[in-house]
């Protein structure tokens, strides 16, 4: 039997979370040590994994199966392919990442990290499954830590509320999908939850068309899909950097993914019949988003609504159904996680020096804080679809799959972008540079723990965009398989 | 069966309750004898006899797999009576090491030995197979509990919650005996296993069957604390002993369930449609009132109640959806419900005596206070609320499968829109816990030894029914399977 990595993978934050529960309070050192070295193991098993994906082989790999409930089909099944392989990647960037950025959590540390790991663990759980009720088991499993997490370190003004909220839409959208996946497992006839099964179950038109909107929209929604995106920027603002980073870089990715595997890759027809609608509503995402951050004063709901507007990028992707499309939205899910974490890491990193988000009041901070204004532009780059970062490999395709599926599609979501490009040059303006206010005299630089999140975060950005070989092929690779079950093209 | 014939293997049937009825007489000489200190080992003593019985029920009193009718057709020994005999059995255990904290009571032999005579009811209602019997049972089950819930003389919310339930309760168990009756008016049987037959369609009026089978209901109805035969609950929860209310919650409730199941699978198997429709109305009406009276709830022991009557809602899916795989759910869930609602009945007991208050109010900043029990309540919350890795989160899963399986897409709606609401509510306690400032600081000292055993027991039963499930679910299957073979 080969050495179950996938297993390790999932089960190392799992296991550090249970570790630091049974840590005693006052051992903040050892706290920090284990959340850090869970960190290292899974960044390090991401990487590897990543480095030996044998992408001219394809499909799902690393594959490691048991019986969990067999009476009802339920199996413990995990593999990765193209698509989920760059989401585990970027698990692990920003898992590490966002415990290097809560380094200095005072109040409470062992729930801190415990409850960080727990998040982590649901989200490579989510991306490694093969098994219906495992993605939904992971999945669910996010939601105590993310409220928990918000509520307990988040920004006393909002966090009641904006946790609240967050954590009600999500379970309101994976109650939904749970229906739908419901539906499919007693539709197929097949009593089994393996996703690779399903897939050929051959559901009628009809049934795909019911049960679609179900699984696609209640994942969607954690997606941060058109009208229901409102928890997004509200939850990111009010949770603490690490969570804000995982949250919007990691998290939305779950629902796109889950929508993606289970509603489209179960429900190929269904997801035909209602391309349209998708196509719609994240067109949506795009513009509306891009407006509604140009108009933010709070330095904090810029980037919450920047993500509104990026995810819808990642839908009009799926929506298109074809192969450009489906690569942009791979790679803009990875870019786009990596760019928001970075974006929430830099966000954090003022407030906690200047103590205020209202952008008005900052200015300047390029002087006192070049790492962070660096890291924001290079963010900002990236966001705008620069060409030589990774949001241009991302972003480029996704419009050529848009003006294939629908031009006047691909002309909205390329304004969106200008926009983008408008909201992200005055936020650069007018935190960065420009007079520096009074108060902001005695700002201090970032620690040398920050540098790496954002020298590194970066510096994945910019190689991807130099050498978009690095990931194209693999998440091309992924889609092969979603284009074979959407017959042919 | 003649009557007269006697066999072994009729004893081993009723063996958890000649050792229900040997602990209870035990305990009632003990408490004349032992004196001072040792009083304190009550609870031990009760948990260790029930621990005992059941290691022996398993060795030696396993029911054969296709079940079979003994005492002269009173009693059923199959494997449904027999898992929902060590769910009663494990929740007195439990109940009984919880009193540890409740300096009112756990002094008292009598009170234990009312809980072993309760249990005792329980335990025949699971496997009654005659109306009289099941009548009897019924009445066994609930005159200690009256008793139980207005233990404490000088506390006069407690009293008040004795003679609520005992009037509440009289009043069900007369309607329901006037369902019994007229069922043997219409067939001359009381044999549950004969009125399958007897019932069949055009042997008795529709609207005959219709009323009885809605009288039958009312009955359970008020067992499970089922919308809108559920008056009693809140206030019997609040002013009923902690533990006692732990138990009420969740062993009297399973019992109800059981039997309510049997009675629905045996004697009316013709009419399905009919009683399915008026369940799963019983279940939309539990979840909504529950969850929705549960939001405005102040202090967590009413909240409990109100999502005990919710989540009567929730089995009640499973119940509704009519077949063998709703019954295994609806057993998988009282499981869960039982380490679930127990853990978070125990842990209220705790805090109330500490902070004499069981306000939500009490709990803020226990996370600080009591930093292992903020965690434990995480676990107690979630797990009402249908989160894994908690248990749950699969019996609600399994619930909604069930029901969807049926095409009740429906009712399955209603669930998850409760399930949201519930999530909401369970939510604010943890926010409670883990943010409100407490308005005293001071850490809360240790737990009796007794407590904490029940309670870790509790947390574990919690995690291993929330992701191993195999051999929980292949009891519920085996106690599903073993009624619905008519």
């Amino acid at each position: 039997m080969q050495f179950p990595i996938l297993s390790v993978l999932i089960f190392t934050p799992l296991a550090a979370a249970l570790i630091l529960l049974l840590l005693p309070e006052e051992k903040k050192s050892w706290i920090k040590g284990v959340a850090l070295a869970a960190g290292i193991i899974v960044l390090a098993l991401s990487i590897w994994l990543y480095a030996n994906y044998d992408i001219a082989a394809g499909g799902y790999q690393f594959q490691e199966r048991v019986d969990w409930l067999p009476a009802l089909g339920i199996s413990y099944y995990v593999g990765v392919d193209g698509i989920s392989l760059p989401m585990v990647l970027l698990s692990g960037l920003v898992i590490i990442s966002g415990v290097l950025v809560s380094w200095g959590v005072h109040d409470r540390p062992r729930e801190f990290f415990s409850f960080l790991m727990f998040l982590g663990a649901s989200v490579l759980g989510v991306f490694s499954s093969l098994d219906l009720f495992m993605l939904f088991f992971f999945f669910e499993l996010a939601v105590f830590p993310k409220y928990l997490m918000i509520v307990i370190w988040g920004s006393p003004k909002t966090r009641e509320y904006g946790g609240m909220k967050l954590t009600l839409y999500l379970f309101i959208g994976s109650m939904l999908a749970l229906v739908g996946a419901l539906a499919i497992y007693f539709g197929s006839g097949l009593r089994t939850f393996d996703m690779l099964a399903l897939e050929n179950a051959g559901f009628s038109l009809a049934f795909q068309r019911v049960w679609f909107p179900f699984v696609f929209l209640g994942f969607a929604i954690l997606g941060g899909i058109f009208p229901f995106h409102s928890w997004a920027p509200d939850g990111h603002v009010a949770a603490p950097t690490a969570i804000s980073m995982l949250l919007a870089g990691v998290e939305m990715k779950v629902g796109a993914f889950a929508a993606l595997r289970v509603g489209i890759m179960l429900l190929p027809e269904g997801a035909r019949q209602w391309a349209w609608l998708i196509l719609a509503l994240a067109t949506v995402n795009v513009v509306y988003g891009a407006f509604i951050a140009l108009i933010q004063t709070d330095f904090k709901y810029v980037i919450g609504f920047s993500s509104v507007s990026h995810m819808g990028l990642v839908l009009i992707g799926f929506a298109t159904l074809s192969r450009e499309g489906l690569i942009g939205a791979g790679m803009q899910m990875f870019s786009h996680g990596v760019m928001t974490a970075l974006f929430f890491s830099v966000v954090g990193m003022v407030y906690d020096r200047a103590h205020t988000r209202d952008i008005p009041k900052l200015g300047g901070l390029v002087r006192k804080m070049p790492w962070a204004a660096i890291g924001f532009i290079v963010g900002g780059l990236v966001s705008m679809g620069m060409p030589g970062f990774s949001g241009f490999v991302a972003e480029f395709p996704v419009f050529m799959g848009a003006w294939r599926a629908a031009p006047v599609v691909a002309v909205i979501a390329v304004l969106g972008i200008l926009i983008t490009a408008g909201y992200i040059f005055l936020t650069i303006r007018r935190v960065f540079f420009g007079e520096l206010p009074e108060g902001l005299a005695g700002v201090q630089d970032v620690t040398t723990r920050d540098k790496i999140v954002i020298g590194g975060l970066a510096a994945v950005m910019i190689g991807l965009g130099v050498f978009p070989s690095l990931m194209v092929p693999m998440v091309e690779s992924g889609v092969k398989t979603i284009l074979a079950l959407l017959g042919g093209a | 069966m003649a009557a007269g014939e006697f066999t072994t293997s009729m004893v081993l049937a009723v063996l958890p309750e000649i050792g229900l009825v040997a602990l209870a007489a035990v305990l009632l000489v003990v408490d004349l004898i032992w004196r001072g200190n040792t009083r304190r080992y009550f609870g031990w003593l009760t948990t260790a006899g029930l621990a005992v019985i059941m290691l022996l029920a398993v060795l030696f009193a396993r029911p054969a797999v296709e079940g079979a009718l003994v005492w002269g057709g009173m009693l059923r020994f199959d494997s449904a009576g027999f898992v929902f005999r060590m769910i009663f059995l494990a929740a007195a255990a439990l109940t009984a090491l919880y009193t540890a904290v409740t300096d009112s009571v756990r002094l008292h032999g009598e009170f234990y030995a009312l809980l072993l005579v309760s249990t005792l009811g329980m335990s025949l209602m699971a496997s009654a197979s005659d109306l009289i019997m099941l009548f009897l049972a019924i009445e066994t089950t609930s005159i200690p509990l009256y008793v139980l819930a207005g233990f404490i003389l000088r506390d006069q919310k407690s009293v008040e919650a004795g003679i609520k339930y005992l009037l509440f309760g009289a009043m069900a168990s007369a309607i329901l005996l006037y369902g019994f009756s007229l069922i043997y008016g219409l067939t001359g049987t009381t044999q549950l296993y004969n009125l399958g037959a007897a019932f069949q369609a055009g042997a008795v009026p529709a609207v005959l069957i219709a009323a009885v089978i809605g009288l039958v209901l009312v009955g359970f109805g008020f067992k499970v604390s089922a919308v809108p035969f559920h008056f009693w609950a809140p206030d019997v929860y609040q002013g009923a002993p902690t533990p006692v209310a732990g138990f009420l919650s969740t062993a009297s409730k399973a019992a109800g369930f059981a039997a309510l199941m049997r009675v629905m699978a045996v004697a009316f198997p013709e009419q399905s449609a009919l009683w399915s429709t008026m369940i799963a109305v019983l279940a939309t009406l539990s979840m909504l009132v529950g969850n929705y009276l549960a939001l405005a709830q102040k202090s967590l022991k009413r909240l409990l109640a109100y999502s005990s009557i919710a989540h009567a809602g929730y089995i009640l899916i499973g119940v509704a959806a009519g077949s063998e795989f709703g019954w295994l759910s609806s057993t998988y869930y009282l499981m869960a419900y039982l380490v679930t609602n127990l853990a978070a009945f125990g842990l209220v007991a705790w805090v109330e005596r500490n902070t004499g208050s069981d306000d939500l109010s009490a709990f803020a900043g226990l996370s600080r206070r009591a930093p292992a029990l903020g965690l434990v309540m995480i676990v107690a919350m979630l797990s009402l609320g249908g989160i894994p890795p908690f248990a749950g989160f699969f019996g609600k899963l399994l619930v909604f499968a069930s029901a969807i399986e049926k095409g009740m897409v429906w009712l399955v709606l209603v669930g998850i829109f409760n399930a949201i609401i519930g999530l909401y509510y369970y939510l604010m306690v943890l926010k409670t816990i883990y943010v409100n400032e407490p308005s005293d600081t001071a850490k809360l000292p240790k737990a009796a030894v007794a407590w904490r055993v029940a309670l870790t027991i509790c947390v574990v039963g919690i995690l291993v029914l929330g992701f191993w499930f195999g051999p929980f679910y292949s009891y519920a299957q085996s106690a599903a399977a073993s009624i619905w073979i008519y």
